[in-house]
């Protein structure tokens, strides 16, 4: 099953002709995902030069012909937030926003969009989504994933790929891996994907990778205490690290959301949260795989 | 991006915002000139640095004087301020012990006050909307008010559809135990405030503390304003507020080649791609003994120049005895990093060791380079043999 995409999801990007798009588009393609098509406002009508696929100027016409149900967008910053409010307004279930530096306040008012919408947004400043061997829509390495049982969601890029190919190195592999980027306002955070994992068949175990700012993970350790640790009922064994213990406080590292502020969003505090429900919290960021391997008792 | 409270005044008198006279001055001399166009009978003279804590902090050279912020009576009390505070090092709870350099001060009309408090406006993360907060502790800091006394914090989320209205002030101001027209004069300050923190793309505006005067008015005796980077390309009139001797030096050099670094007070001096991955590499550098650097995402566009770059800034920190450089190439291709590497080792002459680790696109590739250069790097096959290997490299020069 896995979540989110499989290899049924018909993918378009916005953002089709720039190098990113076609880029990403070319390599996702050779994985084997449905890519169907994307937007170049201005383009549209032509056929993307290299990839034979159809260009249109609006995200609407090219949902409406190719039956695209999810959007990957590669669009500039200053631009992306319009990118998704179009997706949006077009209805498309998944959008994916790949874009680093969008501004905090058009996020504010994309997430008010979202609000009462029919779309899911993943991202932005993202590496995207993949189900292994069946879609891989974003910028991650295909090569490293091998299809399994671990869920992983992440707001770190490159750390995700630490779990992937420590989780691939152990012989268990991914359902899908979800990036839900580091920004401070941003689609889905770490209880929705959680959601979806808990329930989804294929996904016997869970890895979370969060950061030092924001009070998502103690969210997200509090609704796996309800939904999953519950006394007497099997659960799924989750490994969580968090990045940035040795971060000083007040300075933003490299993500817009990573700075300590207040007190409560340290990495201690928050591996606490996480080992009081239960959460079998990795010390270093290269034990996530061995950390696993114990927590499933192999 | 932070701005001094002098630049921050200016910018919010604009929009409306109740701020009180005053002049910024880089002499002694222009203080006392600042001085003779307000009214007087008092002056504040305050120094301007972008760190808080500056009434309370004192200066390096003078530890048992007075504060960074002094009243005033005359105009030649305000130069004997300035002067006691121009060209001084000015050491407050959030500058760190080594203090910061005063260039400036801001000489401002004195106030009278009858109450302080506190106002704030940022984006709240989890609700995914601006909040503005509001206490009736002013003069603390906020942090210290949420971990003692969160009650306190009276907060207003704005609908970014319908935006602000009358009553999210009204709330607040009847919340914080005002009256009669001071309800009047502080809606109006928080629309005013509100207005320019949309406009001119704010992560965080602080009025701390905000003032009810004698007379009932609203005005802002401090401000503090910081702008939201990732929109300052929509703000061009902004840069001219930038005032790089705030920064670090090796961070300023950093920014100029789009690097995303901190500096720290370690030995490891770290680059990495990714900035989730670049935390991780300093904390496993700490699990295993020693301390990083810094923080340093090359970015995932990293070529052999910015490499070049990342390691000249590393190794312009004196107290970097080892790099370690971690790899996991996404976008990033480990052959380009690996050239990188080679070109800056016999650039710069590295002097210290060198521990890379190289995982993901075009790894082989980059390993081979690495192994044909002749140089003297210690290749690691992962994340833990990397920390293993870069500590246990500090631990044998020392």
């Amino acid at each position: 099953m896995a979540i989110l995409i499989d290899a049924s999801t018909r993918v378009m990007t916005q953002g089709f002709t720039g190098a990113q798009g076609t880029f990403h588009a070319t390599q996702g393609i050779a994985y084997g995902s449905k890519y169907v098509g994307g937007t170049t406002p201005g383009k549209g009508g032509t056929l993307h030069p290299t990839l034979n696929l159809p260009v249109f100027d609006t995200v609407a016409e090219c949902r409406a012909v190719t039956g695209a149900d999810a959007s990957v967008i590669y669009v500039p910053a200053p631009f992306a937030a319009d990118a998704i409010l179009e997706a949006i307004d077009a209805e498309l279930p998944l959008i994916i926003c790949i874009t680093e530096g969008i501004p905090v306040l058009d996020m504010v008012k994309v997430k008010r969009a979202l609000d009462g919408s029919k779309s899911l947004l993943v991202g932005p400043n993202c590496p995207g989504v993949i189900t292994p061997g069946a879609c891989k829509i974003g910028i991650m390495p295909g090569h490293i994933h091998r299809r399994g049982s671990v869920g992983i969601v992440s707001r770190s890029g490159t750390l995700t790929y630490e779990a992937v190919a420590q989780t691939s190195a152990a012989g268990l592999g991914q359902s899908t891996c979800v990036g839900i980027g580091g920004d401070p306002v941003k689609g889905m955070d770490f209880i929705d994907v959680l959601e979806r994992f808990l329930k989804d068949s294929e996904t016997h175990s869970i890895v979370m990778i969060g950061e030092i700012g924001g009070q998502a993970e103690i969210d997200a350790a509090e609704y796996l205490r309800a939904e999953n640790f519950r006394p007497g009922k099997p659960n799924k064994p989750v490994v969580g690290f968090i990045a940035g213990a040795t971060a000083p406080p007040g300075r933003r590292m490299g993500h817009a959301g990573a700075v300590i502020s207040g007190g409560k969003d340290t990495a201690a505090a928050k591996m606490e949260a996480m080992a009081a429900v239960g959460i079998h919290v990795a010390d270093s960021p290269a034990s996530l795989g061995s950390t696993m391997v114990k927590a499933l008792g192999r | 991006m932070n701005i001094h409270e002098y630049q921050a005044k200016e910018l919010l008198r604009r929009y409306g915002v109740a701020v009180l006279d005053g002049h910024v001055a880089w002499t002694p001399e222009e203080a006392a000139a600042a001085a003779a166009k307000l009214p007087g009978p008092v002056f504040v003279v305050k120094s301007q640095i972008h760190a808080g804590g500056r009434g309370a902090g004192r200066f390096a050279d003078d530890p048992n004087g007075k504060g960074g912020v002094r009243l005033a009576k005359s105009p030649a009390e305000v130069q004997a301020a300035a002067a006691a505070m121009i060209g001084h090092t000015l050491v407050t709870k959030q500058t760190g012990p080594a203090g910061k350099q005063v260039s400036r001060v801001y000489v401002e009309a004195g106030c009278d006050i009858a109450r302080e408090l506190y106002l704030g406006l940022l984006v709240d993360r989890a609700a995914s909307r601006v909040v503005i907060m509001a206490s009736t502790e002013g003069g603390m800091e906020i942090e210290e008010v949420a971990a003692h006394h969160p009650e306190k914090i009276l907060k207003a989320h704005i609908d970014p559809a319908s935006g602000i209205s009358g009553f999210h002030a009204r709330k607040l101001a009847f919340g914080l135990g005002l009256t009669g027209k001071q309800v009047a004069s502080f809606t109006k300050f928080v629309l005013a405030l509100y207005g320019a923190f949309l406009e001119l793309d704010c992560a965080i505006v602080e009025i701390n503390p905000l003032v009810v005067t004698g007379a009932g008015e609203i005005v802002a005796l401090d401000a503090k304003v910081s702008f939201d980077d990732n929109a300052l390309f929509r703000h061009k009139d902004l840069e001219s507020l930038r005032d790089d001797t705030e920064m670090d030096p090796k961070e300023l050099e950093a920014g100029r080649h789009e690097l995303n670094y901190v500096a720290l007070d370690g030995e490891i001096g770290c680059m990495v791609n990714g900035a989730g991955l670049a935390m991780a590499t300093m904390d496993i550098i700490k699990l295993y003994g020693s301390s990083p650097a810094n923080f340093l995402d090359v970015g995932g566009t990293a070529d052999a120049a910015r490499v070049t770059e990342a390691f000249r800034i590393i190794t312009s920190d004196t107290n970097v005895k080892a790099i370690l450089v971690n790899i996991f190439g996404g976008i990033a291709k480990c052959d380009m990093i690996a050239e990188g590497i080679v070109a800056a080792s016999k650039n710069l002459s590295l002097k210290v060791p060198l521990v890379v680790r190289l995982e993901g696109t075009n790894v082989e590739e980059g390993k081979r380079i690495l192994a044909a250069s002749g140089l003297a790097i210690i290749p690691a096959d992962n994340l833990a043999d990397a920390a293993q290997k870069v500590v246990s490299a500090v631990r044998k020069g020392a």
